[in-house]
């Protein structure tokens, strides 16, 4: 059974390294500031320990005042896994920086974020829409999306 | 008592040689085929009908579906090609796989828009005369997808259909009954209003 870490433990260890990079945190995940998403991640991946080597999926949602974007790692070769959070403000263009570089399997799941929520992953080595159509108008998962 | 002491192994041989030469005797004209309940131009091979009605007869009986299955009908449509409703009792058990060989299009499942251009792009590469059954909710009218952005509201804005068969999904037997009524449509075809 893979035993998912405490994220207030994962967010003290990552404290140490990136101080203020992260937002908050409870046992279930941690929120990680928008610019500092990149560099945690790779820690993430990268360090001794923690391996994360799998991101499972990404999910966004929308909370009106911000969009949050939700990244479930794991780590096959520890078998744990962490739930990492961030946000990003601004209804017109919302940005995030792309973890492709880090796991390919972020590929589709990115664009299919961009697709229905409008979020840009910055870095994306091909992003365009993937499940409707180019010229289709908004983003339908969007709260505020309306049809007619 | 044994047979030998009443009839002798010759009177025995006798007795069978009578049997096949009675036999042969009564035997040699070749017997006459048992058509005379035939009409004198049926035992000519001449068979009068009209050419609407022999056509319509062949079309109508050998529909071969071509394969439009995008969503779950097509599960009650492989149940209605298999053993226990078995829809070759209809002369169409061969299925498809390339629109050129079909002539009757099966809408099992849910269109999205994306999907719409290949339908389109399948439904014309069927060669004429060609039909449409449309199988289910979704394929009537989009079913519980119709105010979805992404969902074709009925196969009727992409295709023309000919029969629609309501259901999420249909049952086999309701298949098989539309399929009944498009050969009961099919057989009021005309060659010159070309039926539609």
């Amino acid at each position: 059974m893979t035993v998912a870490l405490s994220g207030k433990k994962i967010a003290r260890q990552i404290e140490k390294h990136f101080p203020g990079g992260i937002i908050e945190s409870s046992p279930q995940s941690l929120v990680v500031d928008r610019e500092s998403l990149l560099p945690v991640a790779t820690y993430l991946k990268t360090a001794p320990g923690l391996d994360f080597d799998y991101l499972t999926a990404i999910t966004a949602v929308d909370y009106y005042d911000y969009f949050e974007v939700n990244y479930r790692l794991t780590s096959l070769k520890r078998n744990h896994s962490l739930v990492v959070k961030t946000r990003c403000y601004g209804r017109d263009n919302p940005s995030l920086p792309s973890v492709v570089s880090l796991w390919r399997g972020a590929d589709f799941q990115e664009r299919e974020i961009y697709d229905l929520f409008g979020i840009s992953f910055e870095g994306h080595p091909n992003l365009k829409r993937i499940v409707l159509w180019e010229g289709f108008q908004g983003h339908p998962l969007r709260k505020d999306y309306l049809q007619w | 008592m044994e047979i030998g002491e009443l009839y002798s192994r010759r009177q025995l041989d006798e007795a069978e040689g009578e049997q096949i030469e009675a036999l042969k005797a009564r035997s040699q004209q070749p017997i006459p085929d048992p058509d005379d309940w035939l009409e004198e131009e049926l035992r000519r091979n001449i068979l009068m009908t009209s050419v609407d009605s022999l056509l319509n007869w062949a079309r109508r009986s050998s529909l071969w579906p071509a394969i439009c299955f995008p969503a779950c009908c097509a599960f009650e449509l492989i149940a209605t090609a298999a053993s226990r409703f078995d829809i070759s009792r209809f002369g169409m058990e061969i299925i498809r796989a390339s629109p050129r060989q079909g002539d009757l299009m099966i809408t099992a499942g849910t269109l999205t828009w994306k999907m719409a251009p290949q339908v389109r792009r399948i439904y014309d590469q069927m060669p004429e005369p060609k039909w449409v059954i449309a199988m289910g909710a979704c394929a009537i009218s989009g079913g519980i997808f119709a105010s979805s952005y992404s969902v074709v509201p009925g196969y009727n804005r992409i295709i023309p259909v000919d029969v629609y068969v309501p259901g999420c999904p249909p049952r086999p037997e309701a298949l098989l009954y539309g399929i009944r009524m498009l050969q009961q449509k099919i057989a009021r075809m005309s060659l010159i209003t070309q039926g539609r």
